[in-house]
C-alpha cells in the first residue's frame, strides 16, 4: 500500500471561536494532483494554510513526508518547507523587487549555487511559464495572470516535490487557465511532483484532477477520483458537478 | 397616493426617485383605519419602493394592512427585496462596562506581550545578522540606509538649521538684556547636542521612516507577501526588519551629528547677525562648553530612538488586519506611538543623566 505524502488527522481550525474545519481527515498521495473543492467559505484555503502552519491548527495532527509537523520547532519545519512550493491566490510576489529577484529568493536562500547558475535557472523557470520577456519587470508592471505565472515560477524554483496552488485559475481567461493546467501536468510528470490545488473551475478539475476532496461546512464530504465523485450519491457533490456543467 | 374606504392606493412608479415624495405625502394623509394597500396602478417598483412598502406596513402595523391587486411582476420584486422575510439579525450583546474594560485590558496585555516577543526577536536576529547574512537580501542594508539616511538629509538638515535659528533668536533677546550675548553659544550647543538634535531627528525619522516601515510591512502582510516568505522557509524578521534595523542604527547617529552641527550653525548665524559675536568667539565658546559626555549622551540616545522607531513600526506592520484601511490605521498608529515613545524615552534619559 502506498504511503501518503501528507496525512491530516482530525484537523480542527478556528478563527476566534468560529470553527472552520471540524475534524478533517484527508490523505494526499505522491505524484497525484489532488483538487480540494467546495463552496465559498467551506474551509478550502484554511485547510492548506493549516497544513502549512500559516495558521496554527486548534487540534489534530498533520504528517508531511512521514514526519508529524504540528509540534515541530520552526527550524525543523523550515527544512520541510524547503521541499514545498506554494502558489498564493494573488501571487504574493514581493512588490519591491523585480520578477528576477522574486524567483531568485528561494534559490539564494536555500542553495549555494553560483550566481550564473541561479540566473540560468530563473531564466528557464520564467520561460517555462511563458514569462521570459518579463524577467526585469516589477510585479506592478504585470497583469493578474502574469503575476500568477511569475509566482508559479517562484514556487517551482527549487523543483519542490510538493506544490500547493490556491485557486490558480481564478481570474484567468480560459486559454491561460488551460495552459497553466498543462504546465502543472508537465511538472507533475517531469519532476514527479505532488500537486494540491484549491479551485472551483470545473474545466480545470476535469483536466488535471487525479483525486478530489470535497469540503462542506468544515467537513470532508467526499474524497476519491472524479468519476467516483460523480456517482458518489452525495447530494452536495453531485449537485456541484451538475450545476457546474451548465456554467 | 390616495386614501379611500380603508384602502391606501399607490400608483405610478414606486422607485428610488419617488420614495421620498411618497413618504412625505403619506405623512400628510390622515389615516383613521386601514385594511388594504392597493398596488393595481403601480407601474414599476424597485428595492427602494419595496422598502417603502415595508415601512408603510411597519407604520400601520396596528391595522395589519394586506397588499391587494399585486401584479405578477410587482409581486416578484416584493418577494426579492422585502426585508420582512429575512432572518432577524442577532441582537448585539449588551455592552457591559466591566466586560469592555476587561477586554481592553486583555487586548492591551496581548499587544504588550506580542511587542515584547517581537522586540526580542528583532534584537536577537539583528545581532545574529551582523555575523550571518543568511536570510537577508544582498545589498538590502545599503538600500535601506539610502532610504532612511541619505533621503532624509535635506529635510533634517533644513529643519535643524531653522530650529537652531529659532532657539538662538528666542534666547538672544533675553540674553542681550544682561549683556550675556556670548552665552547663546552655550545654550545652543548644549541643547542641540544633548536634547534637540537627537529628539528632533528622531521625530522626523519616526514620521518618515517609521511610517514607511509600518506601511511596507502592513502591505506585505495583507498581500500575503509575509506568508510567501514563510512558505519559502525565510524568516520575515530577518528578511524585512533586520536590514532596516542595521541601516537605522548606522544612519541615526550620523543624521543626529549633522542635525546638531546645522543647529549650532543656525545659532552662529543669529550670533553674528544679531548679537555682534564673531565666528571665533562663538566657536571657542561652543568647544569650551561641550564635553565628550554630552556628545556621547546625544549619540547613544539617538541609537535607542532608532531602535524604538523600527520596533514600533514593525509591530504595527505585523499586527495589521483588514485591507487598505488596516494599513492606513497601522501607519498612523505607528507614527503616533513612535513619537510618543521617543519623547518619553528622552524624558527618561534626561532624568537618568541629570542624576
Amino acid at each position: 500500500m502506498r504511503e501518503p505524502i501528507i496525512k491530516v488527522e482530525n484537523l480542527v481550525a478556528k478563527y476566534d471561536d468560529k470553527v472552520i474545519l471540524d475534524g478533517v481527515n484527508v490523505e494526499f498521495f505522491p505524484q497525484e494532483v489532488t483538487v480540494i473543492l467546495g463552496g465559498s467559505g467551506c474551509g478550502k484555503t484554511t485547510l492548506i494554510k493549516n497544513i502549512l502552519r500559516l495558521f496554527e491548527p486548534a487540534g489534530g495532527t498533520v504528517t508531511i513526508f512521514g514526519k508529524e509537523t504540528t509540534k515541530m520547532d520552526e527550524d525543523e519545519f523550515n527544512k520541510i518547507l524547503e521541499k514545498i512550493g506554494m502558489l498564493f491566490q494573488n501571487g504574493a510576489l514581493l512588490n519591491s523587487v523585480s520578477i528576477f529577484d522574486n524567483v531568485s529568493i528561494p534559490l539564494e536562500q536555500h542553495t549555494n549555487l553560483p550566481a550564473e547558475i541561479i540566473a540560468k535557472i530563473i531564466e528557464v523557470k520564467l520561460n517555462l511559464v511563458n514569462l521570459g520577456h518579463a524577467i526585469r519587470l516589477f510585479p506592478s508592471e504585470l497583469s493578474g495572470g502574469m503575476k500568477k505565472r511569475a509566482a508559479l515560477a517562484r514556487a517551482i524554483a527549487l523543483d519542490p516535490p510538493l506544490l500547493f496552488c490556491d485557486e490558480p485559475s481564478a481570474g484567468l481567461d480560459p486559454l491561460t487557465s488551460a495552459s497553466l493546467d498543462e504546465l502543472l501536468l508537465k511538472l507533475k510528470k517531469q519532476l514527479k511532483m505532488t500537486i494540491i490545488i484549491v479551485t472551483h473551475e470545473l474545466a480545470s478539475i476535469h483536466r488535471i484532477a487525479d483525486k478530489i476532496i470535497f469540503l462542506d461546512k468544515g467537513r470532508v464530504l467526499f474524497q476519491g477520483t472524479l468519476q467516483e465523485a460523480k456517482v458518489s450519491g452525495v447530494p452536495e457533490v453531485t449537485t456541484f458537478f451538475e450545476v457546474g456543467k451548465f456554467e | 397616493m390616495e386614501y379611500k374606504d380603508k384602502t391606501l392606493f399607490l400608483e405610478g412608479d414606486v422607485t428610488k426617485f419617488t420614495t421620498t415624495d411618497l413618504l412625505a405625502e403619506f405623512s400628510r394623509i390622515k389615516i383613521s383605519e386601514i385594511e388594504f394597500i392597493d398596488l393595481q396602478k403601480v407601474k414599476s417598483i424597485d428595492s427602494a419602493g419595496v422598502a417603502f412598502i415595508d415601512e408603510l406596513k411597519l407604520k400601520l402595523k396596528d391595522f395589519s394592512p394586506q397588499l391587494i391587486n399585486v401584479s405578477e411582476n410587482i409581486n416578484a420584486s416584493i418577494e426579492t427585496f422585502s426585508a420582512e422575510k429575512m432572518p432577524e439579525p442577532k441582537p448585539a450583546g449588551k455592552a457591559n462596562i466591566f466586560v469592555m474594560l476587561g477586554a481592553s485590558l486583555y487586548n492591551w496585555l496581548d499587544n504588550f506581550k506580542d511587542a515584547m516577543y517581537l522586540s526580542a526577536d528583532i534584537v536577537y536576529w539583528s545581532f545574529i545578522g551582523i555575523f550571518d547574512r543568511k536570510g537577508q537580501r544582498k545589498g538590502s542594508v545599503i538600500q535601506q540606509s539610502i532610504l532612511i539616511g541619505v533621503d532624509a538629509l535635506g529635510i533634517i538638515g533644513l529643519l535643524s538649521l531653522v530650529l537652531g535659528l529659532i532657539l538662538a533668536l528666542q534666547s538672544a533677546a533675553q540674553l542681550r538684556q544682561f549683556g550675556a550675548n556670548i552665552f547663546v553659544a552655550d545654550l545652543i550647543a548644549i541643547s542641540m547636542v544633548r536634547e534637540m538634535g537627537p529628539m528632533m531627528t528622531a521625530i522626523i525619522v519616526a514620521g518618515r521612516s517609521g511610517s514607511a516601515i509600518a506601511s511596507e510591512i502592513a502591505t506585505m502582510k495583507v498581500t500575503e507577501e509575509i506568508d510567501a516568505l514563510k512558505m519559502m522557509a525565510i524568516n520575515p524578521i530577518r528578511y524585512i526588519v533586520v536590514p532596516k534595523f542595521h541601516a537605522i542604527t548606522i544612519c541615526m547617529p550620523l543624521l543626529v551629528t549633522m542635525a546638531t552641527i546645522l543647529g549650532i550653525l543656525g545659532g552662529l548665524i543669529v550670533g553674528i547677525t544679531y548679537l555682534d559675536l564673531s565666528v571665533v568667539s562663538f566657536y571657542t565658546q561652543v568647544i569650551n562648553v561641550l564635553t565628550l559626555k554630552d556628545v556621547l549622551i546625544g549619540l547613544s540616545k539617538s541609537v535607542f530612538f532608532a531602535w524604538v522607531i523600527v520596533i514600533i513600526g514593525s509591530f504595527y506592520g505585523f499586527k495589521v488586519t483588514g485591507g487598505a484601511e488596516g494599513v492606513g490605521k497601522a501607519t498612523t498608529l505607528s507614527v503616533v506611538a513612535s513619537i510618543f515613545a521617543v519623547i518619553i524615552l528622552d524624558a527618561l534619559f534626561s532624568l537618568v543623566f541629570l542624576i
